[in-house]
């Protein structure tokens, strides 16, 4: 079915395309929200509200606004950046792993299961250390370019062209 | 513009991680409605990030949605909130109708109530026509009666008393003859109404010999209300008389009926 069509659905309140959309990018949301969390349950609770928050307010998405794998994107990272700001979260976990995502991918045994495993292994074991952290700021930390600029003390361009180049090695791995 | 050269700028990598502005969302939009290629770009790069980050995630998140439908309260046979089926009449018809009857009545009220006044205005134009013309009769007997005061105090007229003879000697008139005007004004106030198919006849007589000419029927003496009529004498009158005669008048006045007679003092 036709993303527009099943976006339009889902926020005429469709179940079933709210199921669809969930099965689209579940596994890439619960990635990023892990990633910041770093725990199985807190990451999971955030998943559940993640979605309860995106069912209720399906109204606010405009496509004019950007993709909704966007917005889905920043309600995850902001949701899940607001739980380890949280007093419990910290009084809980005192020291958080500086692992980035790649170490994630490396250590996931889960990943022999899936088809396209191979492939993102195969990316990241090559990634360059400009592309890791590149990756990690933009998308799943969501910092904005000139937050990325400032943050890899790199002008805005290169930001882009750099994220392009690594973009398209992943593309290159994981779609052909 | 040069689309590779855009799509080379690295700008849709960072439409897709959600790092751009809003006004440049718009315009990355913008240009995906324009250019279908731009548009494919997009997918591809977002295919890829949605692997890339579906990677770190090491669980199966089925069950995370079984929770989230329980939470949202899913029934699962996908009759949604938008299938509540509403009354058939609200209280917005209700209240509807119910205006439009009150309206109704509010109407056709209004439309008595005008024709109502169209009516009155008519009785009162009727009464204002009656009440005119009173005012017109009313300025013709002051008129009338300005012209016999004006009469009665002018030394230039004669005043002949006319008295009642043989059997109608209960009857009386005056005469005001006004000789420079050659007219009489005849007070018949002592005569009785005329009998039905008869008028009173008003003549001027010449003594010697005896002479009557008519000076004209009295055809309004029952309506005329003060019973002073004024009647053109251009006559050497010596006496005048009246006497009752057919309707139309007669020739020469019936002796028998004569009411009453007067001689002018000379």
């Amino acid at each position: 079915m036709d993303l527009d069509v099943l976006i339009e659905k889902f926020q005429a309140k469709d179940e079933k395309a709210f199921e669809k959309l969930y099965a689209m990018y579940s596994d890439s949301m619960h990635g990023v929200i892990f990633n910041i969390v770093r725990d199985h349950g807190i990451a999971e609770e955030v998943m559940q509200d993640v979605f309860i928050k995106i069912w209720h307010k399906a109204d606010s998405y405009s496509k004019e606004k950007g993709r909704f794998f966007t917005w889905v994107l920043n309600i995850s990272r902001n949701a899940a950046i607001d739980k380890i700001r949280s007093k419990a979260f910290k009084n809980s976990k005192q020291n958080l792993s500086s692992d980035y995502f790649v170490d994630i991918i490396e250590a996931n045994d889960n990943l022999d299961n899936k088809t396209d495993a191979i492939g993102v292994k195969n990316f990241v074991s090559k990634l360059k250390q400009k592309c890791k952290d590149i990756i990690e700021l933009l998308y799943f930390k969501g910092y904005t370019q000139s937050e990325a600029s400032e943050a890899l003390d790199m002008p805005i361009g290169t930001v882009k062209t750099r994220n392009r180049n690594c973009i398209q090695e992943l593309r290159n791995m994981v779609l052909n | 513009m040069d689309i590779n050269a855009y799509i080379a700028s690295g700008v849709l990598e960072l439409y897709v991680a959600g790092a751009l502005s809003e006004k440049e969302n718009a315009e990355v939009y913008a240009l995906i409605q324009k250019h279908p290629e731009i548009l494919q770009e997009v997918l591809e790069i977002e295919a890829a990030v949605v692997k890339l980050t579906s990677s770190t995630s090491q669980r199966n998140n089925l069950h995370i949605l079984e929770n989230v439908k329980k939470e949202l309260g899913f029934d699962g046979n996908d009759t949604k909130v938008v299938s509540l089926v509403k009354p058939k009449y609200n209280w917005i018809t209700y209240t509807g109708w119910a205006a439009s009857i009150v309206l109704a009545f509010g109407l056709l009220w209004t439309v008595n109530q005008n024709k109502q006044l169209q009516t009155d205005i008519q009785v009162a134009e009727t009464q204002q026509s009656l009440l005119e013309t009173q005012i017109e009769n009313s300025k013709n007997s002051l008129a009338e009666a300005n012209t016999l005061i004006t009469v009665l105090r002018d030394d230039n007229i004669a005043r002949i008393p006319l008295a009642g003879q043989g059997n109608f000697a209960n009857t009386y008139a005056k005469v005001y003859w006004d000789k420079n005007e050659k007219r009489i004004f005849l007070d018949a106030q002592g005569l009785p109404d005329p009998p039905e198919g008869k008028v009173y006849q008003v003549w001027s007589l010449k003594l010697s010999p005896l002479t009557p000419t008519s000076l004209g029927t009295i055809d309004n003496f029952i309506s005329d209300n003060n019973k002073i009529f004024e009647i053109e004498n251009s006559n050497e009158s010596e006496a005048f008389g009246i006497t009752l005669e057919p309707a139309g008048g007669s020739e020469t006045p019936t002796m028998e009926f004569l009411y009453t007679l007067g001689v002018v003092a000379s």
